[in-house]
């Protein structure tokens, strides 16, 4: 039957040639090299469960009155689009299942694609030819992290109209153009016209979703045109790449992974339980509530925002840099440079232009490996401090003190750490060198 | 008629016979061993995910089992994860795990040579390439900036003037969520109010207050203020100058020796405004004061604007210090 | 390695230990013949554990004054106060409260119910204020509960009432709160909290913020297990420790482990 659908497609596209190529391509196998497949899985998920949301989902901020089941909302007036959120998560059946897997999924996908991220960071599988390869994923992650905000503020509750309303103000902040900018997405003064919901609505289910698709493809792409990097071994080169062939080894391994992901989220969307939106009653502008929190890949906005002293940068009566600039806008935009200019900086650094299809163990690039742990160190004390005041009710650590003590951590745990990470790194390397020596020397044979 | 029912039968029979091999001694994929146990264990597991997928069917159609949610994602979370297990099974060992080796791709400098070729030879014929390749850039960009141009109209990005505007100005009346208008006997001390602006639409930043009383002499606002609270009365904006999320924290000292003083405190990044001195800031990231309304109580003792507000309401931008609020 | 899971798994234990209600400072039980008044039990038992901070009739020692052993004497005037506030503070075990510059907070209540009930009509007998509250939960209406307690509480206390800080204080969650207490802090507005008048909120609205207050503690949660009711940050813990983990893990399970 397969050999009846395959000529059936070589007649029509010409495709076994490709077909043959494709099923005997090589894949490298570590287990690292498979994170990025779980975002790639996860994104798909999205996407299922994605569109059967759009189905239900009514993304219209008119106001309606509900009636529903759920007593400690009725009569109270809310959106329309809230209210679906509502139906979708209490009335329809497995509703709630499909929305709240959608959301794990969310959390879980830029999860995959940081720690691939840093997997790709820390053993340099970035260098050249893969810089642009590397680009687009950086690219997929500003995206990812712009569509999953947008997902979660468009049903309207109470914790992500706030989030959105501090979306509003870091956008307002920024100098010079700010408060223009956030009137031409916001269509006037927050929380806007009925036309931001229709925005929100259509970039996160058609334009990032197309332009995630389609940068995945490109990704995809070039990872197969220039192949998979590898770790060094006795066959593996800079020449050769080593590995499984897609079929028969490597397309099982990769579907079990798929549905490791699907089972994964479906357990967690489930029997977890991820943003009740009816417990959290509908959004106004007048009100609010304590604890209230980003999802986590923004957290580290939050502990940004919360850290930054009293300060709007005015001249005279302009306000050039209003204080919520540097926690959500500056700080990520450093962020992101850095990362966006790692691979021309390397390699203007190091002097080394050349391909590099073989990775690096962490320890075999000491600078790069202790710079990368201590950027990512400062980012992740600044997403701890976003939670300082979760830390003061549970735990009793002064607030006021905390954010004192963070505003020191951030810039010299950072420090510290790169000096130990530097030194961790060269005693392993001189380590191996001392092993290597020992065992020639037992290999000899005494005089 | 034998004949014929033989001729048949080979017919027949011919379609399911065994197509031979091209060339059985040049194997794509290398022979390996039969696993009779995996392939039970892999039937098991396949057998295991029919079970939770019709489990989780059987859910979803039953409404009387209780907690829907959590059996239908079980089901259906273990039918992938015995598929998943399945398939991994089948990789590990069902499969051969070849290791195969492959050239990584260089680069190509003859074609590359030729391509610069090709794009020089063929703008051969021109004689003012860069003119053209100007004018050509220049019409691109006339066109690009004209295509963008309705995007000016999804807001008013030119006019900024609506940030400044409330709907406060005097004479308004206080009035809470039920549209209820506020009497200055009805506000008392050690406790909060939100107030909104009467017939004026609450969601925007500008409608909101956040009213408390103190006594007078406990008030030390700032200079030109001394009329804005009456009776003790004061108002201010219930939008954080910060990033804009609703004040909706009031600390009142039960025993003022061993507890800090009164403030208005918001709840997303714990910026804490100090209500008896016109809004100062004294913790948390806010780089502005809360912007004070002035308050006048009229002949029937309810509560009225006396003005608009001390400053813009809202989180700050260029031009939030450049004008007062306009009503 | 096992170090370190040691570690891990002690630093967890202690989260529930420092989440738990701190031990109170002990209380001097008093014990008096039978038929005496609740008043007069109680003017020993205040003597006896109160006078350091509130003065020898409940007037209140508005300066600090250095005490018996390390103790500071300093705590407001009880008097008319009321029974409502003295049986708040007291059922509630923020009384007595070791450093008057602390927060009081719920801790295990040391004395006996006779023992409550006199100091409370002792309390009461100081000067003419409220009495114990009796609401009534069961005629509030759920929703203008949860509307109220949006506009009144949850700044302060989460939306679901678990608890949250305001700056310099801690407000508690309210999960143990029973609708007695409630109502009494709502009317009493103990410590930072501020206090609602029959004006702001009537006798009937502050049914339906009790009737609220006590479905929280058992709220709609039938996504499944709940994390605290508190949001986005046990859910990035949950996505990390739980769903990454088990992702990794199958990574491990299908590609290999070391490089040559």
């Amino acid at each position: 039957m397969i050999s009846r659908a395959v000529h059936f497609l070589d007649e029509r596209a010409g495709v076994a040639p490709f077909f043959r190529k494709a099923l005997r391509y090589v894949f490298p196998d570590h287990w690292s090299f498979l994170l990025g497949e779980v975002a790639l899985y996860s994104f798909v998920m999205l996407v299922g469960t994605g569109i059967y949301l759009t189905l239900f989902f009514k993304p219209s901020l008119a106001p309606v009155v509900y009636h529903g089941d759920y007593l400690p909302l009725r009569g109270r007036e809310m959106s329309e689009a809230y209210q679906s959120t509502v139906d979708i998560s209490l009335r329809i059946k497995a509703g709630l299942l499909i929305r709240q897997t959608h959301h794990w999924a969310a959390d879980v996908f830029v999860a995959a694609i940081v720690l691939h991220l840093l997997r790709i960071f820390f053993t340099g599988a970035f260098r050249k030819p893969r810089d642009l390869t590397y680009y687009i994923g950086l690219l997929m992650l500003i995206f990812a992290l712009l569509e999953g905000y947008l997902g979660y503020s468009l049903v309207d509750d109470l914790l992500s109209g706030m989030g959105l309303a501090i979306g509003y103000s870091v956008a307002m902040s920024l100098p010079f153009i700010g408060a223009n900018i956030a009137q031409l997405l916001w269509d006037g003064p927050f929380p806007g016209s009925d036309a931001f919901m229709s925005r929100m609505y259509v970039a996160h289910v058609l334009v990032l979703p197309v332009l995630i698709g389609t940068l995945i493809v490109l990704h995809l792409t070039l990872v197969a045109a220039r192949h998979h990097t590898q770790f060094i071994s006795r066959r593996a080169t800079e020449k050769k790449v080593v590995g499984m062939p897609t079929f028969p080894a490597y397309a099982p391994r990769s579907l079990g992974l798929a549905f490791a992901v699907a089972a994964v989220l479906f357990l967690m969307g489930g029997l977890i339980q991820i943003n009740p939106i009816w417990q959290w009653g509908p959004y106004h502008v007048s009100q609010a509530t304590n604890g209230a929190q980003p999802d986590w890949y923004l957290g580290w906005l939050i502990g940004a925002l919360r850290l930054v002293p009293s300060f709007d940068v005015t001249i005279g009566h302009y306000t050039l840099v209003p204080n919520a600039f540097w926690g959500g806008a500056l700080f990520p935009l450093f962020v992101f440079l850095v990362l966006f200019a790692w691979p021309s900086l390397e390699r203007r650094v190091t002097g080394d232009y050349a391909f590099h299809n073989l990775l690096d163990r962490p320890r075999d690039a000491p600078w790069r490996t202790a710079i990368g742990v201590a950027f990512f160190t400062w980012i992740f004390v600044v997403f701890l401090a976003g939670a300082a005041d979760r830390m003061f009710v549970l735990f009793g650590l002064s607030y006021q003190g905390q954010v004192w003590a963070f505003r020191v951590l951030v810039w010299v745990l950072p420090v510290a750490v790169l000096f130990v990470t530097k030194r961790i790194c060269d005693e392993l390397l001189r380590g191996e060198v001392v092993e290597v020596r020992r065992k020639l020397v037992e290999a000899k044979p005494a005089a | 008629m034998t004949r014929w029912v033989i001729a048949l039968l080979v017919l027949v029979l011919g379609r399911f016979r065994r197509r031979p091999r091209l060339d059985s001694e040049a194997r794509i994929v290398p022979a390996g061993t039969p696993d009779r146990r995996a392939e039970n264990v892999v039937l098991l597991l396949f057998a295991c995910a029919t079970l939770c997928a019709a489990a989780s069917l059987f859910v979803y159609a039953w409404d009387a089992i209780p907690n829907q949610t959590q059996f239908l994602g079980l089901a259906l979370g273990l039918a992938f994860a015995f598929v998943s297990a399945a398939c991994i099974v089948i990789g590990r060992r069902l499969v051969v795990t070849e290791e195969l080796e492959e050239d990584y791709g260089t680069t190509h400098p003859e074609e590359e040579e030729a391509l610069d070729q090709l794009v020089a030879e063929g703008g051969d014929r021109f004689t003012r390439k860069r003119l053209l390749i100007v004018a050509g850039a220049g019409a691109g960009t006339a066109i690009g900036a004209a295509l963008l141009a309705p995007v000016a109209s999804l807001g008013p990005v030119f006019d900024v003037s609506s940030l400044y505007r409330t709907p406060w100005r005097r004479g308004v009346r206080l009035v809470d969520e039920a549209g209820r208008v506020f009497l200055a006997d009805d506000v008392e001390e050690e406790t909060f109010y939100t107030a909104y602006p009467e017939h004026a639409d609450r969601e925007q930043m500008g409608a909101p207050l956040v009213v408390v009383r103190f006594k007078p002499a406990e008030l030390q606002l700032p200079e030109g203020r001394a009329m804005w609270a009456p009776d003790g009365i004061v108002a201010y904006s219930k939008i954080c100058t910060h990033a804009g999320c609703a004040i909706t924290l009031y600390r009142k000292p039960t025993f003022a020796p061993v507890e800090p003083k009164p403030a208005l405190i918001c709840p997303c990044h714990y910026s804490t405004f100090d209500a008896t001195n016109g809004g100062e800031v004294l913790f948390g990231p806010a780089g502005r004061p809360l912007p004070q309304l002035p308050l006048a109580i009229d002949g029937s003792g309810e509560l009225r604007a006396a003005g608009n507000f001390s400053g813009a309401v809202g989180p700050s931008w260029w031009g939030v210090r450049n004008h007062g609020p306009r009503s | 390695m096992r170090a370190a899971l040691v570690l891990v798994v002690l630093g967890l234990a202690c989260v529930p230990v420092a989440a738990a209600d701190p031990p109170s400072p002990g209380v001097t039980h008093v014990k008096v013949p039978a038929g005496t008044p609740a008043v007069a039990w109680g003017a020993q038992l205040f003597g006896a554990n109160c006078v350091t901070c509130h003065g020898p009739n409940g007037e209140g020692i508005l300066a600090p004054v250095r005490g018996v052993g390390d103790q500071t004497g300093l705590g407001p005037s009880l008097v008319g106060v009321g029974a409502r506030l003295a049986d708040f503070y007291l059922r509630t075990g923020y009384m007595p409260l070791d450093d008057p510059y602390s927060q009081p907070h719920r801790s295990r209540v040391l004395f006996s119910q006779g023992e409550l009930a006199a100091l409370v009509a002792y309390v009461a007998s100081l000067g003419p204020g409220p009495g114990v509250p009796s609401p009534h939960p069961e005629r509030g209406n759920l929703a203008d509960g949860q509307e109220s307690f949006t506009e009144h509480c949850a700044g302060c206390h989460q939306i679901v009432a678990e608890g949250g800080y305001v700056t310099n204080a801690v407000a508690p969650p309210l999960n143990k709160a029973s609708p007695v207490e409630i109502a009494e802090a709502v009317r009493t507005g103990p410590y930072l909290m501020p206090r609602f008048s029959e004006k702001q909120i009537t006798d009937a609205e502050l049914d339906s913020v009790i009737r609220y207050v006590i479905y929280t503690k058992h709220p709609d949660d039938r996504g499944g297990w709940a994390l605290g009711h508190l949001g986005p940050v046990p859910e990035g813990l949950v996505t990390w420790f739980i769903g990454i983990v088990l992702l990794v893990a199958t990574c491990m399970v299908i590609g290999r482990r070391f490089h040559a």
